[in-house]
């Protein structure tokens, strides 16, 4: 009988969440049993909420454990490996026996993601083992042309995954259709939005299929060159990338006469980008590519005409060409079966906030984000009321609740006034105040403005300091209509991406939770009770004068006699909330 | 090719721009990133009006001319939105013009001006950035700035030295010398065109702090008397002190096309030096005693002459210099010639 396979998820996410030890430990284990069994590693499993993550293959089926700590570990491999006992209550999903997680799985499909958490990323053995270079392979030995390579790609109907969504077959065939003796393929793997990690799993997880997916585009538009433009704060990514790399030149999938293919030549270099969210628009990227300061530059023309050095170059999003050979290998029909009318495909979403399950998944477009959220994403923490989702990051909106079954395309999505983005989505609850909400978001790309365009560069700050002056409240009548007035302004005026999308996460906040504004600044109430300088806290009947509060207060606030009710003095209270966590008798209350 | 602005149809050059129609009318739209030699950057906003058929406002910095545009730069919406680029700018800067260089000489404030906007709507934001005092001649003001980038694009593409750009990110965003080093330790040759192309107050001539308000001064055009190339400068002299204050360089000018270098724009001390020489000094007995222009040449001549007679024209060797204009050397040569008959005479310009 085959040995059990053991492996442990070494994404960024598993080893934040101490997956290193668990493996280290399992390794000791193993060696100490002569080798029981074996011990392999992958990445991001997509389950972040349940790292560190070990699955378990025996003769059976598959066993993901999740929560693994290193007894945990020698459990496992005391009954599961040792014994063939399962450990049931340890189990998130089994191909055999489900398990608790089985709604996680059982609602995805995984197209981008199908070799993430399936094989060790830094084999390109196990890449080719699962359909890895097939796809550039059948192009090649078939001799498909580059207009047929391009058909199908336009065929398939994907749209860029990396916010815009500008359909991929027509980018590819504006850059084909520039003629001149040097050419380029970028790969935008930036990934700026503040709590998105689709495009680093995919690096992490599965660095050859991008690899694969740059190729097959270097071969429809006669590329020479490519970059993988990653930002250095993904460090695993970019050595998996450079291994990935170098693995594929070995065996001339990339370098000269590829494949034997006379004159198609192509290779590819990581360049580390410095973490500039800006950076991720495509003018600044090549603007950074090149050396220069990371600002965005007037189109047209458009980098299909004219891009990195002034020549033809094709930009694509990580998810996007993690796509491409999927399609190449399947065909365009398998893949427009899934998706909408106009939005094909599958998304992959990386699901953060006040949701249970925060991870990633990977759906079919049309799915709706009530079923996100709640089948997928297991509904919201603690057993809190979902109020809004915030999609496509600082460039995109919040969708309140009311608007749950909106079908995820990207017509849909801009319809309530947030983008589809590339893939953030960040969940909140009741106690999320919204007005905080903008406030975050604008704080952030305001600090990002490459500060090229006037509106962009201080239009938002003016905005942001009116949203800090109303979450302090010290809102004033007229306070709406300037921020109306601003961000339409920058809205129309600024020369990228960054400048016209920064107001939206503002006006879709004044658009579905006006009210709440209108109580920062009219009742100067915080609703959600989250601004710390509009509540109150008081002590109620229910005081028994058990003196925990009085202790707790890092500012001495609280007085009274010990069995007597307990008073809160409101010009010392600086609200910072630890008597009310402190206090077991509910007397305490937060207005 | 005509067009029309505001309801009146002028003749325009093809492939003038709407802002340089306009100017070139007498027609006066707010630009500030907008200059002729640096080009149009598409980055203020303050130059936008409504134009027929296109949608949205336009920059008319960067919109060129078609036959037959109807342009509107004057309506409501026009207004509004130029009002609000130069309110933003007001409230991001110490724009406190009393004690301030470039007052009466400052771009945002014709804008403001000519707009009606007496004070920002709203609040200074935190504005505390350093002065850099660290070149000998250039003094940078960073909460003046505006982030019109003339400055950076001159000294990238106009004199290429490569020094300026933009560091840090958004509102903190500001020009920035090398890597972010004082502009006295940087690679900067003071040459003065950033400050020569600075819309506002942000980068000034040093020496002339103080000195004195733009229309106080007398202006001269003249050839800068340092090198061949002969660059126009714009001498600002104080009529009452009959001092040069600043030199500017001929923004038209052929030669120079408004730049200079750090000599013929901050070299001029020599002028008013208590040690130059104003009057010709002959030397008597080891003496040298002050003497009169015509008793000078006099002597000279005489003394060329009684050389000429006895040694003959080529004991001569006239060697003229490079700091004298064409016209001069030519007289020079002249001399040599046809006074003196010697064909000896040279430049020192032969590097
Ligand atoms: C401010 C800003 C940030 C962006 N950041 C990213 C990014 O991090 N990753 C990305 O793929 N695209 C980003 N984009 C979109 C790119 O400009 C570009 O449209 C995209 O890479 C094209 O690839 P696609 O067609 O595959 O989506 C950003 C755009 C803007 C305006
Ligand atoms: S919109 Fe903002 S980020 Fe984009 S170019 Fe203008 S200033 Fe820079
Ligand atoms: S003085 Fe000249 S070299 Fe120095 S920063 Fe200004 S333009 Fe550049
Ligand atoms: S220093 Fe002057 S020229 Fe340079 S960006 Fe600032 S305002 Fe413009
Ligand atoms: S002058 Fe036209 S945008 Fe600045």
């Amino acid at each position: 009988m085959d040995k059990v396979k053991v492996v442990v998820g070494l994404g960024s996410c598993g080893i934040a969440a101490g997956a290193g030890k668990v493996y280290q430990r399992l390794l000791e284990i193993n060696e100490a049993e002569g080798g029981l069994f074996e011990l392999g590693k992958t990445s991001c499993i997509g389950m972040c909420y349940k790292e560190p993550l070990v699955e378990v293959t025996d003769g059976t089926g598959t066993y993901l454990y999740g929560e693994i700590n290193d007894k945990r570990a020698e459990e496992i491999i005391e009954k599961h490996v040792k014994n063939n006992q399962v450990v049931t209550e340890l189990v998130e999903y089994s191909d055999k026996i489900g398990g608790k997680e089985q709604d996680f799985v059982d609602n995805q499909v995984k197209i981008v993601l199908r070799n993430c958490g399936k094989m060790d990323p830094e084999s390109i053995d196990e890449y080719e083992k699962r359909d890895g270079y097939k796809s550039i392979k059948k192009i090649l030995e078939n001799n498909i042309s580059e207009d047929d390579v391009i058909k199908t790609v336009l065929d398939s109907g994907i749209r860029g995954r990396g916010g815009g969504g500008f359909p991929t077959g027509m980018k590819w065939k504006f850059a084909r259709g520039y003629k001149s003796d040097e050419k380029y393929v970028i790969c935008n793997a930036d990934e700026g939005d503040p709590g998105a990690f689709m495009d680093r799993s995919v690096l992490e997880g599965d660095p050859h299929s991008v690899i694969e997916g740059m190729i097959i585009a270097a071969y429809a538009i006669n590329a020479t060159g490519g970059v993988i433009y990653c930002r250095a704060e993904y460090p695993l990514a970019v050595k998996r990338l450079n291994l990935a790399l170098e693995q594929a030149r070995k065996r001339n999938y990339l370098g000269k006469n590829i494949l034997g293919k006379e004159g198609f030549n192509f290779d590819l270099y990581v360049k580390e980008g410095a973490g500039a969210f800006v950076c991720g628009e495509e003018t600044a990227l090549i603007a950074s590519v090149e050396g220069k300061r990371g600002m965005p530059n007037k189109r047209p023309p458009f980098p299909a005409e004219a891009g990195l050095w002034g020549k033809p170059t094709n930009i694509n999003n990580v998810e996007t060409y993690a796509n491409i050979a999927w399609i190449i290998l399947h065909g365009a029909a398998d893949y427009a079966k899934y998706g909408t009318e106009k939005s094909k495909g599958t998304k992959v979403f990386a699901l953060a906030g006040k949701i249970r399950n925060s991870g990633l998944v990977e759906v079919p477009m049309g799915i709706t984000i009530n079923d996100i959220i709640f089948k997928l994403g297991g509904g919201i923490k603690e057993g809190k009321k979902f109020k809004a989702v915030q999609m496509g990051g600082p460039s995109g909106g919040c969708i309140p609740a009311e608007l749950g079954d909106t079908i995820v395309d990207y017509d849909s999505v801009n319809a309530t006034g947030a983008i589809m983005g590339s893939g953030g989505m960040v969940v909140m609850d009741e106690t999320t105040c919204m007005v905080d909400v903008a406030r975050f978001f604008l704080n952030f790309t305001q600090k990002e403005s490459c500060g090229k365009c006037t509106f962009c560069r201080i239009g938002t700050k003016r905005m942001l300091e009116i949203l800090e002056r109303i979450t302090e409240g010290k809102g004033e009548e007229g306070d709406i209509e300037k921020l109306q007035e601003l961000a339409a302004q920058i809205k129309d005026s600024s020369l990228c991406g960054l400048g016209q999308t920064a107001p939206n996460p503002v006006l879709t906040t004044i658009k579905y939770f006006r009210h709440e504004y209108e109580a920062h600044i009219k009742d100067r109430k915080c609703p959600a009770k989250s601004c710390k300088q509009l509540i109150t806290y008081m002590i109620n009947e229910k005081c028994i004068g058990c003196t925990v509060c009085a202790r707790v207060c890092p500012t001495k606030a609280i007085s009274g006699e010990r069995k007597q009710p307990h008073l809160i003095d409101q010009d010392r209270c600086i609200k910072c909330g630890a008597c009310y966590d402190a206090c077991k008798f509910s007397s305490i209350d937060k207005l | 090719m005509k067009i029309t602005i505001n309801g009146r149809t002028i003749e325009a050059k093809e492939g003038q721009t709407i802002l340089q129609a306009a100017l070139a009318n007498g027609m006066y739209i707010p630009h500030l990133c907008y200059h002729d030699k640096v080009g149009a950057a598409g980055k203020c906003r303050a130059c936008v009006v409504e134009v027929e058929g296109m949608r949205g406002l336009q920059t008319s910095c960067s919109v060129q001319l078609r036959d037959g545009m109807v342009i509107t730069t004057d309506s409501e919406t026009v207004r509004n939105a130029q009002k609000l680029v130069i309110d933003l700018m007001l409230s991001s800067g110490t724009h406190d013009c009393l004690a301030c260089e470039q007052n009466g000489n400052c771009e945002l404030q014709d804008a403001a001006y000519f707009l009606g906007i007496e004070r920002p709507s709203v609040q200074y934001g935190e504005i505390n950035r350093e002065f850099d005092t660290s070149s000998e001649f250039i003094y940078v003001e960073r909460n003046k700035c505006i982030s019109c980038g003339r400055c950076v694009a001159a000294c990238n593409n106009t004199v290429v030295n490569q020094v300026l750009d933009f560091g840090h990110r958004g509102h903190h965003t500001e020009i920035v010398f090398d890597t972010d080093i004082p502009m006295g330790d940087s690679t900067c040759v003071q040459c003065g065109e950033c400050s020569q192309m600075c819309p506002v107050g942000a980068i000034v001539d040093k020496n002339a702090i103080g000195k004195g308000r733009i229309w106080e001064f007398k202006k001269v055009e003249t050839v800068c008397p340092y090198c061949g190339v002969g660059c126009k400068l714009e001498l600002h002299i104080d009529e009452r002190t009959n001092k040069i204050v600043k030199v500017k360089g001929v923004e038209d000018s052929p030669t120079n096309n408004g730049m200079l270098c750090v000599k013929g724009r901050y070299g001029f001390d020599f002028v008013a030096h208590p040690e130059r020489l104003t009057t010709p000094l002959i030397k008597e007995n080891g003496q040298f005693r002050e003497a009169s222009w015509e008793e000078a040449i006099e002597l000279v001549a005489s003394k060329f002459k009684a050389l000429k007679d006895e040694f003959g024209p080529d004991s001569f060797m006239g060697l003229a210099s490079a700091k004298v204009t064409n016209e001069e050397n030519y007289t020079f040569q002249k001399l040599m010639r046809t006074a003196i008959r010697t064909n000896n005479v040279d430049h020192c310009a032969r590097l």
